[in-house]
């Protein structure tokens, strides 16, 4: 009797897969034992005792100091100096930065919920916190030299706002074809050129510049060059955005900056290779910040549709009205889920730059959705300045 | 702030409210760190207790987390037995852990939020036979002396006493601090000692009864009056004169 036939004859279901298998890997036991241990894969929602704790700090934190002073700082276009300090006295400018250089030593996910949560109160303040965490702390950790690192990682965690300067006039979305240049001269560099569109520009003292030190090499010349401000750099045009206007946006000027070689970040002609990494936790850091932004702006508004009254009725009561937000709380729930998957990805060591690309589309869009239904939810009121989702 | 409901007539609702850290004894936290900050090598540690489920631990975590050098946990594991805990059976099981741990400073928020019965630290010093010094607004520590501002209904009275004392935090003793980020990572290595009330061996039955809970009556329009004639007559209508 063939074993063919044997299968094919009265063998119970689970015996004859059982025995398909049973030449290769026992496939049809490992899939119950996967499902058998489904119960140990907690929720998206479950965070680590610490990220709780954090969460809750950061809630505190935003609640208490910084939203007596959002609208200020919108108007004036301008960080609070106490503001800044106390981001520093938390440990928010320095989460996954090791506690021997003076930072708090937590998760990329602990960094994703203070953006998160800052930005439900002001975005402005949660992209200060974001880029110095996910694009310029992370660069230093991850290919700084001992010495840069033991350098800047404590002035970073302590006092020093840090940005990334890659943009420029001519190179937005095709970044690489920046024209900053950087030239060898013995035993430092000259820079020259100029930056455009630069978070955290005017407060900031520490300069993560991309910079080309051979155009021949076309972007395989681009090399990352750690700057100080006291190197010279000039903080030019700051601009008037209609949006987070808060945080500065400048264009710099490098006019013949020597910075000298021991500041290159990493490898000469990686920068290339390192900005196009970093962007991609940058991504699900600016994720973070558009939930924040959307939950803000859906917690302000629902409050008001249930208070204000027209026709004899609370707004919020009406159908219409409540199609609109159980859809909205849905988006921002599902922009939640994509952000914090994006984030244990990355913590589990896995490739996340789809998901991180998918996290910041869907959050982003969500967000700009969100923040102008709350203004429509709000009617005459959501139109003047008194509304903070404004911004 | 989730709304406090009423369960039929013998409680207030407390499943699914946040519980944390009360904010009276939160200043009397952040006044034991900073009385450890001020006076630096007088002051050994600072221990923070809380009886409670296992949910107390996260309060402890945070008590950490603002500068406390360690944790017990009276732990009450059941739930049923835990919400009827009273002043007098956390007195005792504080009592207990004093004698455990022989600290010489007491101190407690004066009320705890969900009873408002500010009777825990008072029936502690009563316990102890120690001196208390209940709704301070301000404590200054010289030698073994302890001057301590309370506030009182008719302002401030301010006492001399001694250690060991019991203390009673008030809402203007001092500001807490937030839990920086660095301090919430070190937390997790500092010690939390986990205790019994059948290891302390203290009895915790609650000796009060609730009978019933009320809201508070609706409160119903009145109406304006033009002259005193009218007053009198409203009033022997209502039946008042």
């Amino acid at each position: 009797m063939s074993f063919a036939f044997y299968l094919k004859t009265n063998l119970p279901a689970f015996a004859r897969r059982a025995a398909i298998y049973a030449g290769n890997k026992p496939r049809f036991f490992t899939q119950t034992a996967l499902l058998r241990n489904a119960s140990v894969f907690p929720s998206l929602n479950t965070l680590t005792e610490e990220e709780a704790a954090i969460r809750e700090t950061v809630t505190s934190f935003a609640q208490e100091i910084i939203l007596p002073k959002v609208k200020e700082m919108d108007e004036k276009e301008s960080l609070d100096k106490e503001i800044l300090k106390g981001l520093f006295d938390q440990g928010f400018m320095g989460i996954e930065t090791e506690p021997e250089y003076g930072g708090s030593g937590s998760t990329f996910l602990s960094a994703i919920l203070v953006v998160e949560e800052l930005a439900k109160v002001d975005p402005a303040i949660s992209v200060v916190c974001d880029v110095q965490n996910t694009l310029v702390n992370t660069l230093f950790r991850k290919y700084g030299s001992d010495a840069l690192r033991k350098k800047y990682l404590p002035q970073l965690a302590t006092g020093k706002v840090g940005c990334f300067c890659l943009s420029e006039e001519s190179a937005g979305s095709d970044a690489f074809a920046l024209k900053t240049r950087a030239d060898k001269k013995g035993d430092h560099y000259e820079i020259n050129g100029s930056k455009m569109w630069i978070t955290n520009s005017y407060e900031a003292e520490i300069f993560l510049v991309f910079a080309n030190i051979d155009f021949d090499a076309k972007h395989k010349g681009i090399t990352c060059f750690v700057v100080e401000k006291d190197f010279g750099v000039k903080v030019a045009k700051k601009e008037s955005k209609l949006g987070i206007r808060a945080s500065s946006t400048c264009t710099l000027n490098f006019d013949g900056v020597k910075v000298p070689e021991e500041n290159v970040l990493g490898e000469v002609g990686k920068g290339y290779k390192y900005a196009i990494e970093i962007l991609n936790e940058g991504r699900i850091g600016i994720a973070a910040q558009m939930i924040g932004l959307a939950q803000g702006a859906f917690d302000h508004a629902l409050p008001y549709t249930l208070v204000r009254k027209q026709f004899g009725q609370p707004v919020g009561e009406y159908q219409g009205m409540q199609f609109q937000y159980a859809q909205i709380a849905t988006d921002i729930e599902a922009a939640r889920l994509l952000t914090y998957n994006a984030a244990r990805l990355k913590q589990e060591g896995c490739n996340f730059v789809k998901e991180a690309a998918m996290a910041k589309l869907f959050s982003s869009q969500v967000a700009e959705h969100a923040a102008s239904k709350a203004i429509e939810w709000m009617g005459g009121v959501g139109f003047t300045r008194e509304f903070p989702g404004i911004h | 702030m989730s709304k406090l409901r009423i369960l039929s007539k013998t409680g207030v609702e407390t499943s699914g409210v946040k519980h944390s850290l009360n904010p009276f004894d939160e200043i009397a936290v952040e006044e034991a760190v900073q009385l450890k900050e001020n006076l630096k090598d007088r002051v050994s540690e600072v221990i923070a207790v809380s009886c409670g489920p296992p949910k107390a631990q996260e309060v402890l975590r945070t008590a950490l987390a603002m500068g406390a050098d360690r944790a017990v946990h009276v732990n009450v594991k059941d739930e049923a037995t835990a919400s009827k805990l009273q002043p007098l059976g956390v007195a005792k099981l504080l009592k207990a852990v004093v004698e455990k741990e022989q600290p010489n400073l007491v101190i407690l928020g004066k009320q705890a939020i969900d009873d408002d019965a500010s009777q825990t630290g008072q029936m502690l010093a009563g316990l102890l036979n120690w001196p208390q010094a209940t709704f301070a607004s301000k404590v200054e520590i010289e030698g073994d002396n302890v001057k301590v501002t309370r506030e009182v209904d008719g302002g401030l009275e301010t006492i001399s006493t001694k250690l060991p004392l019991v203390v009673t935090a008030d809402l203007r003793l001092n500001e807490p601090r937030f839990a920086t980020l660095p301090n919430i990572m070190k937390a997790k290595k500092k010690p939390l000692q986990v205790l019994t009330p059948e290891e302390l061996n203290v009895d915790i039955s609650p000796r009060l009864e609730t009978l019933s809970v009320t809201d508070p009556p609706v409160r119903v329009g009145g109406t304006k009056v033009a002259s005193v004639d009218e007053l009198i007559a409203k009033l022997k209508e209502v039946g008042a004169l």
